[in-house]
């Protein structure tokens, strides 16, 4: 415990326990205040990052923050460490590999190489060591790249999800919501609906809606009903169209059983899902969904802090080699990310954090009505996600999510960091979009009417 | 702020209240569109900010008795940061609350996220629901500032009533800012999981549960709770279909 104790300015503080340490380190948030565990001053949170700074990160293997015996995400942390990929930083302190991830030796080559040796603990204590500025600069080095039917993760391209929910499923009104997002060149890194019924005929039924739409226009995309994962299951014994599976999940053993699920049951639908082999230029079968305070919010925090916890999430994640995971950032509310520096910092934060453990990061930028929150704020995270090198955003007609009821960014804000920041779509989907003229010369067409080539998938004779 | 007469996403709007076709100018919003969704989020965010007016709440509740009491969330910025608080009751308000007056059914009101659905739609529903519960032995109704849905059980318990229906404004969105939600807990208590209750969300006006389907619905929970001994997911099963509720 020697190192769990710092003087700064002439002041002494001591840390009970590495969680301790953890939880005081971040920078501040609502979660961790509901949870009792922030610090209880500014100064602390600094004391709290010095000794972070000089913990070695082997530290990190050797003090789990969620029992081993009792976690399975912690026994899945440590026993798939690859000690080797390792290597190269094991004689580093935190302090001293954040400032090594922001020199020029940290390469793309390097990092990506280097992520099997991380853990997300090790990964988390770094981040709490950054700036806003040192995330998206390490961010911004690294490259993940997965692919299905088109390739996401290419170096100047940023791909979305077209979020086309209804509150009452309503095809039409899903299709009209498809059309206009495919209008802003949105949709490449999947069509996912969140239906308002959970129920397997349900989620058949917008399965085979989706999957009709995309013979039918020949789209290089992919499509997801966002249900549980036994429900996937399911659905794909009763041979229906699954193209990804989709799961929420978390940090902790606890926290996952919340969500009904373990790593059994992830195996069972990866497994399934990869034997449809339904991608046509590669194999990643997995959508995850994330975000800072589902384990408090389940009661299953171990007394760590939400951003850690968070990361261990991806722990979880990477064992599919997903195509796509997604940090819903500002959804769960303002008790977790009070305002929208919580926002912007957390959005940021887990970016970071899934890129280091080589995972395809995307972020719903998005807030509630009771969060401290706007539009205003959301402009400033995606635009540095996009600057940071975001695999994917998630976009709705008009920022509105009507189902769900919350704002998100709108296909317009796609368009927006397409053009002001010289990204592209998948390169896939961007053939396609040239192909059948919603884009011309990599710019979007003039004109606001639904275009004629997309008639049918709406009801109107072509 | 209505649609150009020619617009050509006439026919899809009519399938989906989704901000669709909403022209653009280069990347971005054109000017009006932006407006219309600035004024949504902030009618949200007034509804959740705004303070319920109590006083005037118990006169539209009047001939029922009313007892007006206290989260332990002091203000507005505390309750949105603190759930738990918002489920304890305030010390200043536990002498209010000192005598038990056992009922079998105790109507607590609280001011939740949207005060524009409490104050417009909270006492309708309770009138319209009175003439159902016709037999029971009902409670005063009591008014709750800064609180969330499990406050009902530390009333309810506190009160000894038989079972709780806790009103309380749902979070608003762009679209229904005054949606009014009901939670029917049997035997309250503190500690009771959201398992244990029957919820009636999405009520107000605008296209969502009327008063009097509210009501039905309440009463039905209500008794078939008090009847059976349960709420929540054991009680849910049974449900008739909506279209078999006595109209």
């Amino acid at each position: 415990m020697r190192h769990l104790r710092t003087t700064i300015g002439g002041e002494r503080f001591t840390f009970d326990s590495l969680n301790q340490v953890m939880a005081c380190a971040t920078p501040l948030r609502s979660g961790d205040q509901l949870a009792g565990i922030a610090a209880e001053s500014a100064a602390q949170r600094v004391a709290a990052q010095a000794v972070l700074a000089d913990l070695p990160l082997t530290h990190f293997l050797t003090e789990a923050l969620v029992p081993y015996e009792s976690d399975e995400v912690t026994r899945l942390i440590l026993d798939s460490h690859d000690t080797a990929a390792f290597a190269p930083v094991q004689h580093m302190t935190t302090g001293q590999f954040r400032d090594w991830l922001l020199s020029e030796e940290a390469t793309t080559e390097v990092l990506a190489a280097l992520a099997p040796g991380l853990t997300p603990e090790m990964v988390a204590a770094t981040s709490k060591l950054m700036r806003n500025r040192d995330l998206i600069a390490v961010a911004r080095k690294i490259r993940v790249t997965t692919a299905f039917r088109n390739t996401q993760g290419l170096p100047g391209r940023i791909g979305s999800r077209l979020q086309p929910n209804h509150p009452s499923d309503d095809m039409q009104g899903i299709a009209a919501s498809i059309v206009d997002g495919l209008m802003y060149g949105v949709g490449d890194a999947v069509i996912g609906i969140n239906p308002a019924t959970d129920s397997i005929p349900n989620a058949i039924a917008l399965m085979e809606m989706l999957d009709e739409i995309r013979l039918s226009y020949d789209m290089p995309v992919q499509s997801c009903i966002l249900t549980h994962v036994t429900n996937a299951i399911e659905i794909m014994d009763r041979g229906a169209p699954v193209d990804l599976v989709f799961q929420s999940i978390a940090g902790t053993q606890a926290a996952n059983t919340g969500f009904g699920v373990d790593l059994a049951v992830l195996d069972e639908a990866h497994e399934a899902a990869r034997a449809l082999d339904r991608g046509t230029v590669g194999d990643n079968v997995m959508y995850f969904e994330t975000g800072q305070g589902a384990a408090l919010s389940a009661d299953a925090h171990h007394g760590v802090d939400q951003q850690t916890l968070e990361v261990r999430a991806y722990a979880v994640a990477r064992r599919y080699r997903p195509l796509l995971v997604n940090t819903v950032v500002g959804f769960i509310g303002p008790e977790y990310l009070y305002d929208g520096k919580q926002i912007i910092r957390a959005g940021l934060e887990d970016h970071f954090c899934g890129k280091m453990l080589g995972l395809p990061m995307g972020v719903d930028v998005c807030y509630t009505n009771h969060a401290e929150a706007d539009q205003d704020d959301m402009d400033v995270l995606m635009t540095l996600l996009a600057d940071a090198g975001a695999t994917f955003l998630i976009a709705v007609p008009g920022a509105d999510d009507i189902m769900l009821n919350y704002q998100s960014l709108a296909y317009h804000d796609i368009a927006y960091l397409r053009e002001s920041f010289g990204l592209r779509a998948a390169p896939e989907f961007e053939a396609w979009l040239e192909g059948i003229g919603l884009i011309d010369g990599g710019r979007l067409v003039e004109g606001n009417a639904p275009p004629k080539a997309l008639a049918k998938m709406t009801g109107d004779a072509a | 702020m209505s649609a150009p007469v020619d617009d050509p996403w006439a026919r899809l709007r009519s399938r989906t209240s989704a901000r669709i076709g909403l022209g653009r100018s280069g990347a971005g919003l054109p000017v009006r569109a932006n407006l219309e969704f600035q004024f949504a989020h902030a009618r949200a965010r007034d509804a959740v900010h705004r303070a319920v007016d109590f006083e005037a709440l118990a006169k539209d509740l009047v001939p029922m008795e009313t007892l007006t009491v206290d989260s332990a969330a002091p203000d507005r910025a505390t309750y949105l940061r603190r759930p738990d608080l918002g489920r304890q009751l305030a010390e200043s308000s536990e002498a209010t609350l000192a005598t038990a007056l056992p009922c079998d059914v105790l109507f607590v009101v609280a001011d939740g996220l949207s005060a524009d659905a409490v104050q417009a739609h909270a006492a309708p529903v309770v009138r319209a629901t009175l003439p159902l519960l016709d037999g029971l032995a009902l409670g005063p109704v009591v008014l709750a500032r800064q609180a969330r849905v499990a406050f009902g059980d530390v009333i309810g318990h506190r009160l000894a009533a038989k079972l709780v229906v806790l009103l309380v404004g749902e979070r608003p969105g762009l679209t229904v800012t005054d949606s009014l939600g009901a939670y029917i807990t049997h035997a309250p208590e503190p500690g009771r999981r959201d398992s244990e209750r029957n919820c009636i969300s999405n009520i107000h006006p605008g296209g969502g549960q009327s008063y009097e389907a509210a009501a039905r619905k309440i009463a039905w929970l209500g008794r078939q709770g008090l009847e059976r001994g349960v709420t929540g997911i054991a009680l849910k099963d049974d449900l008739p279909a909506t279209q078999t509720l006595p109209e």
